[in-house]
C-alpha cells in the first residue's frame, strides 16, 4: 500500500456493537486502519469488508455513544507494530500500546500510548561497514537491551538489494534518529532508524530458509521434556477443559523454558492471571541467566473484558514481536492463552457481518487462519547463517471440554505437539494433568531430534522414553482388568504391572508446580529419575498375595517423591535414595 | 424517568418484535437510553436513520404511533452512600418505599480497569466452611460461581458466606429471583442486623426477562463506587446468571443473530467476561469479589452457559448431598478455587496445601473403594479405612454446616489422617509429618 496516497475520509452510517459501517469518499483497502472521531478521542478501527462505497470496520474500542455522521479518517496503512529496542519488560495491550504509561485506573477510549520510549537514548555499536550489501533484516548494528544483544536491522519492508551508504558512529541515539542510510541499485536513498513498522498480519520473511526442527527446548516440566518433548522452533498446543491446569502449565513453561526471549499473549483470558505475571516476573529469576524473568519477557495483555477486536489483533502483535527477535538470531518462546478466545473474536465479527457460518457458527476459513498463524513459528537460518527460532505453544479452551470442536480440530492439524489435559487426572489432583497416552510429540519421530537427544542426554535415551511409555500403557490395561475382574480376580503380576506404571505416573508425570524444588527439573535430573524408576520397574519382586503389593509400592512412591522434593544430589536426596534401596531390598528376589 | 424540554419526540415506529422496536431517528448515539411509550429501552443497532431499540419491559401493547424519546445518555445509576440499606429494581429505582437516592449519576457498564493497575489478590476471605476455606479458599478480588442444580440450597449457602465474609458492603444482584428467595435474602440480612451494609438490585420472576440484562451492571456499578471511591471491600452476589444469559439469547434471537452453541449468542463469552472481570483488587485497598450462581440443568456443565462461565471465573463451587452422612457438602473433586494458591500456606499455616491435597487424594481412594464395593468386589483393609476416613472427613470438614477456623480445620485433618492411615499412605512432606503427625 502506498503510504503517501491521499487519505480517504468517510462518515459513520451504521453501528452494530463494535461493527461500524462507514460511507467512504475514496479508495480504501481491506484491513486498512481508520480512526473514528468521537468527541476528542479518535477510535481505532480496521476495515474487514467493503461493499460499494461502504466500508465495514471493526472498532478496537467500545462504540457506546457513537452516532451516524461522525467523521472517519483512514490511515493509509494496515495494523502495524512498532519494532525497536525497548520492547522487552513491557506490558502492552493487543494493539501494542504501553499499558504502564496510560493514565488512571480505568482504560480510556482512544488513549493510544507509544510502544517504545521515544526519549531514551540507546548506546549503538555498528556491526556492518559502509559499502556492504544489505537486504531486509540485515544486521546493521547492536544495542544492549536488558543485557540481550539487540540487533538493529535493515527494515523488513525493504524489497531487493541495497548498499549501506553510511552508518552512524558508535554513540547514543534515540529510536527515531537515523542510524544508517541505505541505497538501492538506482541510488534511491532510504534513511534507517532503530524503530521500524511492520503490518502484524503478515509474516516476516527476512531469513534464508526454515529447516525441520532438530533441537530440544528444555522446559523443566518432566512430562513434556522426557515423554513428549517440544523443540526449538516447534509448535504445540494444550487443549483442556477449564480447571485442568492450562494456565498453570503455560506459566510454568514461560518461567522455566530455555529461551532468550519470551513473549506471552494473554488473549481474552482472566485479568488476575496477567496480574500474576506482572507481579511475579519482576521478582523471579531466569533459571538460565540468573537475571530477572521480566528482563526477557514481553506481555501482550488483552484480557477478556477488553475490546474483542483488539483480542484478535493481540496474537498477531505477539507473533510479530517474536519474529522481530528471531531475526536477531535469538531463541524466542511465544505463548498464547487462549487461541480459542481469538477464534471466538473472529466468530463474533463474522456473525455481526451476517456471513454464512461454518461449524459451531465459526467462520468458514477458521482452519486456514489457524494453520497460517502456526506456520509463522519455526527455526530459521538467517541470511548471515545464524539461527533464530520461534517456539509456539497455544492453549485451546474447547467448548464443553469436547475435543471434537472446530478450534481444537483445526489446531490439531497444524501443531506438532499435542498436550491433552485430562479432566480425570485433574479431578484426582494428578498435576500436570497431561494425559501421557493421548498426548504426543511428532518431533520424537524426527531422526534429527533423536540424534541430538541421544547425544545430549544418553546414548539410548529415545529407547528409554519408549520403555516408559510402554510401561504406562501396560499399566493402564492392567488397571482396566483390575477394575473389571476385581483385586483378587487377577494375578499378582497384574497388580505389579499396574503399580510400576503408578511409580512412573507419580514420580515422572506428576510434578508440583508450587514446590520450589520440584517445580523445575533440569534434564540431568530428569534423566537420573527416569533411570531410577526404570530400575524400580526392572526389579524382580516377590509377594505372597496381592494385598501386600499396594502398601509396598505406596512406600516406594513416598520415598521417590521425597527425592523429588529434595535438592538434587543433596544429603537429603541421598538419604531417601538409600531408603528406597532398603525398601526394594525387602522384596527383591535375588 | 422525566423527559426534558426540547427533546425530539418520534412517533413513527416501523417494526416491532417481542423485545425490540425500530424507529426512524437521527442524532442518536449507540447504547443510548430511550423511553418508548414510557418504557425504558436501549439502542442496540443503528442503520442509517433506522434505530433499533431493545425494550426492557417487552413490547406488549406498544402501538406504532407510540412516543419515543431519546435521553442522550446510556443507562445510569445515581451512586452515593445513601445506596446502603436500600432495595432497587433493575432500573435502579427504589422498591422499598424509601426516597429516590441523590448522588452522582454514572453510566452503567463502564470501562475496564487497566490490568497493570490491578493488584494481585492476596487477602483471604474466611467463611468458616471447611469445604471452602480448607479446600477452595476464596480471596478478595476473586470471581467464583456456585454451579448448582435448581433444587440445591445455593442461595442459603451464599447468604451465609456473605454474612460471614466480613465485607464492608454486600451488593445483591437478584436476576430472576423468585419472590420467595427475594424475601429470604431480605429476612436473613435483616435478622443479621446487616441491612446497613447491603445494597440490592432485584428483578424477580414477576418482572420482564429482558430487564435482567440491567441488573448485574447496576450492581457492579454500585460495587465499583464503594470499592474505588471508598476503598471498601465489596462482595457482589449475582444470582442466577443462567437467567441473565437466557435474556441475552432472547434479544439476540429477536435481532436475527446466528446462534452458536446451545442457542446462545456467539458473544456470550465476552458478554459474561465483561461482568465477571469487574472483580478486582485495587492498589488502594478497595476490592470487588463476585460470588455468583449458575444453575445447571441436570448437572450438565458442558452447556454453553456454565462452560463459558468456567473459562472466565476463577474456579467454581459445587454442592452435593453426601448420602453416606446425610449432609450437603462442598464437593471436593469438582470444586476449585484458582486463587487459593495465593494465600494457602502463605496467609494460612504452611502445611495447608499438602494437607488439603492429601485429604482429597485419600477421599478419592475412598470413592474408588466404593465403586469396588458396588461392583461386588472384596475390599482390602486399606479400602475399609479409606471409607471410614471419607465418612468422617465429610461429616467433620466438608459439610456446609461446619463453622470453624482454618487452624482447627487443619488439626481435624491431621487427626483423621493419623486415625486411619500410616505416614506413607498419607504421603506429605516429612517436615510437616514430624511437626503435626498425632500418634494415637
Amino acid at each position: 500500500m502506498n503510504d503517501t496516497a491521499q487519505h480517504t475520509k468517510g462518515k459513520v452510517s451504521g453501528i452494530i456493537a463494535n461493527l461500524v459501517i462507514v460511507q467512504v469518499d475514496g479508495p480504501v483497502a481491506q484491513n486498512e486502519i481508520g480512526f473514528i472521531r468521537h468527541g476528542g478521542a479518535p477510535l481505532m478501527a480496521e476495515v474487514i469488508k467493503i461493499i460499494g462505497d461502504k466500508a465495514y470496520v471493526q472498532v478496537f474500542e467500545s462504540t457506546r455513544g457513537l452516532q451516524p455522521g461522525m467523521e472517519v479518517e483512514f490511515a493509509g496503512h494496515l495494523l502495524e507494530a512498532t519494532l525497536g529496542p525497548g520492547i522487552l519488560s513491557r506490558n502492552y495491550d493487543g494493539l501494542m500500546h504501553d499499558l504502564d504509561t496510560m493514565t488512571g485506573i480505568f482504560l480510556k477510549r482512544g488513549e493510544y500510548t507509544p510502544a517504545l520510549d521515544l526519549e531514551k537514548k540507546w548506546s549503538f555499536r555498528p556491526l556492518a561497514q559502509p559499502g556492504s550489501p544489505a537486504t531486509a533484516g540485515s544486521w546493521l548494528g547492536e544495542v544492549k537491551e536488558n543485557n540481550i544483544p539487540h540487533k538493529i536491522m535493515a527494515p523488513f519492508k525493504l524489497e531487493g538489494q541495497y548498499t549501506i551508504q553510511s552508518l552512524a558512529a558508535p554513540g547514543d541515539y534515540t529510536v527515531t534518529e537515523t542510524i544508517a542510510v541505505l541505497a538501492d541499485s538506482r541510488g534511491n536513498e532510504v534513511p534507517v532508524a532503530m524503530a521500524q513498522q511492520w503490518p502484524v498480519k503478515r509474516a516476516v520473511k527476512a531469513y534464508r530458509n526454515k529447516p525441520r526442527p532438530f533441537k530440544l527446548l528444555e522446559t523443566g516440566v518432566r512430562t513434556i521434556d522426557t515423554l513428549n518433548p517440544i523443540v526449538e522452533g516447534g509448535t504445540g498446543f494444550i487443549p483442556g477443559p477449564f480447571g485442568s491446569g492450562k494456565t498453570v502449565m503455560q506459566h510454568a513453561i514461560s518461567k522455566q523454558a530455555e529461551a532468550d526471549i519470551v513473549v506471552v499473549a494473554a488473549c481474552g483470558e482472566r485479568a488476575n492471571e496477567v496480574v500474576e505475571l506482572f507481579t511475579e516476573f519482576p521478582e523471579l529469576d531466569d533459571p538460565w541467566t540468573g537475571r530477572k524473568l521480566m528482563e526477557r519477557t514481553t506481555i501482550i495483555a488483552n484480557t477478556s473484558n477488553m475490546p474483542v477486536a483488539a483480542r484478535e489483533a493481540s496474537v498477531y502483535t505477539a507473533m510479530t514481536i517474536a519474529e522481530y527477535y528471531r531475526s536477531m538470531g535469538l531463541k524466542v518462546l511465544l505463548l498464547a492463552d487462549s487461541t480459542s478466545r481469538w477464534a471466538q473474536a473472529l466468530r463474533e465479527m463474522s456473525n455481526r457481518m451476517e456471513e454464512l457460518p461454518g461449524p459451531d457458527a465459526f467462520p468458514m476459513d477458521l482452519p486456514a487462519i489457524i494453520s497460517n498463524f502456526y506456520s509463522r513459528a519455526g527455526i530459521v537460518f538467517l541470511s548471515n547463517g545464524q539461527t533464530g527460532s520461534i517456539t509456539f505453544i497455544g492453549t485451546v479452551s474447547p467448548a464443553g471440554g469436547n475435543l471434537k470442536e472446530p478450534v481444537t480440530e483445526s489446531t490439531k492439524k497444524v501443531a506438532r505437539c499435542f498436550y491433552a489435559l485430562s479432566q480425570q487426572r485433574a479431578d484426582s489432583k494428578r498435576y500436570p494433568a497431561i494425559d501421557p497416552i493421548e498426548s504426543y510429540s511428532k518431533y520424537l519421530e524426527y531422526p534429527e531430534l533423536q540424534k541430538t537427544l541421544n547425544e545430549q542426554i544418553a546414548p539410548d535415551w529415545v529407547n528409554r522414553v519408549e520403555e516408559l511409555k510402554n510401561i504406562l500403557l501396560r499399566g493402564k490395561e492392567a488397571s482396566e482388568q483390575i477394575n473389571i475382574l476385581g483385586d483378587d480376580g487377577v494375578s499378582v503380576d497384574t497388580h505389579l504391572v499396574f503399580w510400576r506404571s503408578e511409580v512412573i505416573d507419580s514420580i515422572i508425570l506428576q510434578q508440583d508446580a508450587f514446590d520450589e524444588v520440584d517445580a523445575r527439573s533440569p534434564m540431568k535430573r530428569q534423566k537420573y529419575m527416569v533411570d531410577k524408576v526404570l530400575e524400580v520397574a526392572a526389579t524382580e519382586l516377590s509377594f505372597g498375595s496381592y494385598e501386600e503389593v499396594n502398601p509396598f509400592f505406596k512406600r516406594v512412591i513416598a520415598a521417590l517423591r521425597q527425592m523429588n522434593y529434595s535438592e538434587f544430589e543433596s544429603e537429603k536426596f541421598k538419604k531417601y535414595e538409600e531408603e528406597l534401596r532398603q525398601i526394594l531390598g525387602e522384596r527383591k528376589t535375588s | 424517568m422525566e423527559t426534558r424540554a426540547f427533546q425530539r419526540i418520534y412517533t413513527k415506529i416501523e417494526e416491532i418484535t417481542k423485545a425490540t422496536c425500530t424507529v426512524r431517528a437521527s442524532g442518536v448515539g449507540y447504547e443510548e437510553l430511550a423511553m418508548v411509550a414510557g418504557r425504558e429501552a436501549q439502542v442496540v443497532k443503528i442503520m442509517g436513520d433506522q434505530v433499533t431499540l431493545q425494550v426492557f419491559a417487552g413490547t406488549e401493547g406498544i402501538p406504532t404511533n407510540a412516543e419515543v424519546v431519546f435521553m442522550g445518555k446510556a443507562p445510569t445509576l445515581k451512586v452515593g452512600d445513601a445506596l446502603a440499606g436500600r432495595f432497587f429494581n433493575a432500573y435502579g429505582q427504589p422498591i422499598d418505599d424509601g426516597p429516590a437516592v441523590e448522588g452522582e449519576e454514572r453510566e452503567i457498564g463502564g470501562p475496564s480497569v487497566n490490568p497493570v493497575r490491578r493488584k494481585q489478590p492476596s487477602e483471604l476471605i474466611t467463611t468458616g466452611i471447611a469445604g471452602i476455606d480448607l479446600n477452595n479458599t476464596l480471596v478478595t478480588g476473586q470471581k467464583i460461581p456456585f454451579f448448582a442444580d435448581p433444587d440445591q440450597p445455593f442461595n442459603q449457602v451464599m447468604a451465609m458466606v456473605a454474612l460471614r465474609a466480613k465485607a464492608d458492603k454486600i451488593i445483591l444482584g437478584g436476576i430472576g429471583l423468585t419472590n420467595d428467595d427475594y424475601l429470604f435474602f431480605r429476612n436473613v440480612f435483616e435478622n443479621a442486623g446487616a441491612l446497613h451494609r447491603i445494597v440490592s438490585f432485584v428483578n424477580t420472576t414477576e418482572d420482564p426477562p429482558v430487564e435482567r440484562l440491567l441488573v448485574p451492571d447496576m450492581a457492579l456499578t454500585a460495587a465499583e463506587y464503594f470499592a474505588v471511591e471508598k476503598n471498601e471491600k465489596v462482595l457482589a452476589l449475582l444470582t442466577d446468571m443462567t437467567l441473565y444469559a437466557d435474556a441475552l439469547s432472547i434479544v439476540s434471537n429477536r435481532m436475527d443473530q446466528i446462534p452458536s452453541k446451545d442457542s446462545m449468542p456467539g458473544s456470550l463469552y465476552s458478554d459474561l467476561a465483561k461482568l465477571y472481570e469487574k472483580a478486582v483488587q485495587f492498589e488502594a485497598g478497595g476490592s470487588i469479589t463476585i460470588i455468583a450462581v449458575t444453575t445447571l440443568s441436570g448437572g450438565d456443565i458442558t452447556h454453553a452457559i456454565p462452560d463459558n462461565t468456567g473459562y472466565i471465573t476463577e474456579g467454581q463451587l459445587f454442592l452435593r448431598r453426601d448420602t453416606e452422612v446425610g449432609k450437603v457438602i462442598v464437593d471436593p473433586f469438582r470444586s476449585l478455587s484458582r486463587l487459593k494458591q495465593l494465600v494457602i500456606g502463605k496467609k494460612t499455616r504452611a502445611d495447608h496445601p499438602q494437607v488439603m491435597n492429601a485429604a482429597v487424594r485419600l477421599y478419592a481412594d475412598a470413592a474408588n473403594a466404593r465403586t469396588k464395593l458396588e461392583n461386588g468386589f472384596d475390599l482390602t483393609d486399606y479400602d475399609e479405612r479409606a471409607l471410614e476416613f471419607a465418612r468422617e472427613y465429610s461429616r467433620q470438614l466438608l459439610a456446609i454446616d461446619v463453622n470453624i477456623d482454618t487452624e482447627k480445620m487443619l488439626e481435624t485433618a491431621w487427626e483423621l489422617f493419623a486415625r486411619y492411615f500410616s505416614q506413607a499412605e498419607v504421603g506429605i512432606k516429612q517436615e510437616f509429618m514430624d511437626q503435626y503427625w498425632q500418634e494415637e
